[in-house]
């Protein structure tokens, strides 16, 4: 185990982390407005995922898509701006959370509507099939996706052509508030799901961004090489409400069950990784705490010092200009 | 030379295809079959199963793969069988395709073209037969065209092809046997611009895709009466030439739109309000609008020529618009 590597991952999931607690905030303050879905508990997903990658794949992700951006690399300054609707967000303060996309980094969006996302994921794909380049495609949504239409219909082309693409199931067990076992038949193991197109598929702990990273990288080299598509099912556990406009537990889950969750928090599972390797110590981790707290607290700086777009940008990017 | 729409179409698109690499042709039966309607006769054997892509029945899934192509940079044409299917397809069009660009900040493009035949041909029931450019031409993000003529459709169909923007194609199936004189060797017509079908002074008649045709005959009979019809024809809806209509108007002062679709909501009314809000002064009495019939389409013969719009309804919309002014 190196040292520096398990502290990079560590660093890049605190980062979402401590974002994600600082955009709750700034929702609470009304400097984001909308709908804001985090991605607490859920970081060593993107993290585990996008450190399998090679910078120039690409990814694209649902409307719970802040992780997958920074993890892509994306500068947090950019996406918090983002989300407080200003000119200087990665895309003007159009897109807004549910819609944050960096193409310079191969992020090619959030999306909102469940499902959708996926047959353009196979799109990406047949696009570096077609010019032979061998960048793979990885696509992230949640369980709630897998029942949809799209996505079956997403899966057999991705099948029927071998298509370099990989679905990340983020099976966080609840589609808004509606249990997984309430949504899908056969749910106990949604790889079977993929299985049923002639696509390879395998489960893994998304709470353990070791383990992610470790199936992820076989994966990638495998779809990369050009032998098709491949189905994951991370199995995960969202700690917060849906969105914002959420509670964290009522009706649909107990406070208990998350409490009972939070105990496999995969910033816990990482540190106590480092720990029990004695590759780091409790100084080290407070250092990376004040650092990282630096870093989001610049981008609610940057963001609220930085301008709304001009009244005209309204008109602005709805076509391309034909030259 | 005379070629038909449908050989129009399929040289627009076979010599486009030679030009540009990154171009390729998908959709339900395009390759081995030749198309359901024949439209890309000749292609799988000539650009090969590469660029010519059968899918499976699965409209969303393949205008999706089409529009995640040209995002990454390519610049797919999708055919979908009709326009109808197309409804299958709208959450990739109108959620993706149309937004992309403006959700994105100008970050992302999605250069395509998705073609098909929309309205009615004869009797194929309420599900094949729908005209349903009004629901495009509503969203933001997509430019629509419906051209009448195969000089037209060669034209427009090369400009849709080289257009940045995602583009609804609209043909027509009852189009495809027409023939027409079109331009020999290499050229364009450029998405935007109407055109005066028809010179006339008494009443600017405005219709589109197979519409047109209708209204030509109306106007060569109306001639023969007495009556100078101008005859124009948009055929892009959207971005629609307001100019070359608004001018039309104002020489004849009198305006009736034709449409085949739903009456309700229909494009006509679009462009009607248009007219009013930029040539209200030089009409001399209300736009008439000759339109289909707000019902599902019937299958029976007699009443589904009775919900499609005609020569006679047109001449009559025509000649009561003329004598009542």
């Amino acid at each position: 185990m190196d040292r520096d590597d398990l502290f990079s991952l560590y660093r890049q999931m605190l980062l979402i982390r401590r974002f994600e607690e600082k955009s709750a905030e700034m929702y609470a303050l009304a400097k984001i407005a909308g709908f804001l879905h985090l991605y607490i508990g859920e970081e060593a997903i993107a993290v585990g995922t996008i450190a399998a990658l090679r910078a120039d794949d690409y990814a694209i992700s649902a409307y719970r898509d802040h992780g997958h951006c920074l993890a892509k690399g994306s500068d947090p300054n950019r996406v918090m701006a983002e989300l407080f609707g200003k000119a200087t967000g990665l895309c003007k303060g159009k897109g807004g959370s549910m819609h944050l996309v960096d193409a310079q980094r191969n992020f090619m969006g959030g999306y909102a509507i469940v499902g959708g996302h996926l047959p353009l994921a196979t799109g990406l794909a047949f696009a570096m099939q077609y010019q032979q380049r061998d960048q793979v495609v990885v696509c992230f949504f949640g369980e709630g996706a897998v029942p949809s239409g799209q996505a079956h219909e997403a899966f057999n082309l991705a099948a029927l052509w071998k298509l370099p693409v990989i679905f990340v199931c983020e099976n966080n067990r609840y589609g808004m508030g509606t249990p997984v076992h309430r949504a899908v038949a056969l749910y106990s193991n949604l790889t079977d799901k993929a299985r049923a197109h002639g696509i390879e598929a395998a489960q893994m702990d998304g709470m353990d961004v070791l383990a992610v990273r470790d199936m992820m990288q076989k994966v990638v080299d495998q779809v990369r090489r050009g032998q098709g598509p491949y189905f994951v099912e991370a199995i995960t556990y969202r700690f917060l409400g849906h969105s914002m406009a959420d509670p964290a537990h009522g009706h649909y889950r107990t406070k208990q069950e998350v409490e009972e969750e939070r105990k496999r928090d995969p910033l816990v599972v990482l540190k106590q990784v480092i720990l029990d390797h004695k590759l780091g110590t409790e100084t080290e981790f407070k250092r990376l705490e004040r650092e990282v707290m630096e870093v989001v607290m610049a981008s609610v700086k940057f963001a609220d010092e930085s301008p709304f777009p001009a009244p005209a940008e309204l008109y602005e990017d709805v076509s391309v200009a034909e030259s | 030379m005379m070629l038909s729409y449908r050989e129009a179409l399929n040289q627009a698109m076979r010599e486009e295809m030679r030009r540009d690499e990154r171009i390729f042709l998908i959709g339900e039966e395009v390759g081995y079959y030749q198309g359901a309607f024949k439209v890309s006769k000749g292609f799988v054997e000539e650009f090969g199963a590469r660029r010519v892509l059968d899918t499976p029945i699965t409209e969303a899934g393949f205008t999706g793969l089409a529009i995640g192509a040209a995002m990454a940079g390519l610049h797919p044409i999708v055919e979908l069988m009709t326009f109808n299917f197309g409804i299958l397809a709208l959450d990739q069009i109108v959620n993706n395709a149309a937004k992309l660009r403006y959700m994105s900040g100008g970050q992302l493009s999605t250069p395509l073209v998705i073609r098909g035949p929309g309205s009615a041909a004869h009797q194929l029931g309420a599900q094949h037969s729908q005209s349903l450019e009004a629901w495009f031409c509503h969203v933001p993000g997509l430019k629509v065209i419906a051209p009448a003529t195969p000089h037209d459709a060669k034209g427009l169909l090369k400009s849709a092809i080289r257009d940045h923007n995602p583009v609804i194609f609209i043909e027509a199936q009852l189009l495809y046997a027409t023939k027409g004189e079109v331009q020999e060797g290499e050229y364009t017509v450029p998405i935007g611009q109407a055109e005066v079908k028809r010179q006339g002074k008494d009443v600017t008649v405005v219709a589109y895709s197979k519409m047109l045709l209708l209204a030509m005959d109306a106007a060569a009979q109306l001639a023969q009466e007495g009556i100078e019809a101008e005859v124009v024809d948009p055929r892009t809806l959207k971005p629609l030439d307001l100019e070359t209509i608004v001018a039309s108007v104002k020489k004849t002062g009198k305006l009736v739109i034709v449409e085949e679709g739903w009456r309700f909501a229909g494009l006509g009314a679009q462009i009607a309000e248009s007219v009013y809000s930029r040539a209200l002064d030089y009409l001399d009495a209300p736009i008439v609008r000759v339109t289909g019939e707000d019902v599902p389409m019937p299958y029976t013969r007699p009443l589904e020529d009775a919900a499609i719009p005609d020569k006679d309804r047109i001449m009559a919309a025509v000649k009561n618009l003329v004598a009542g002014s």
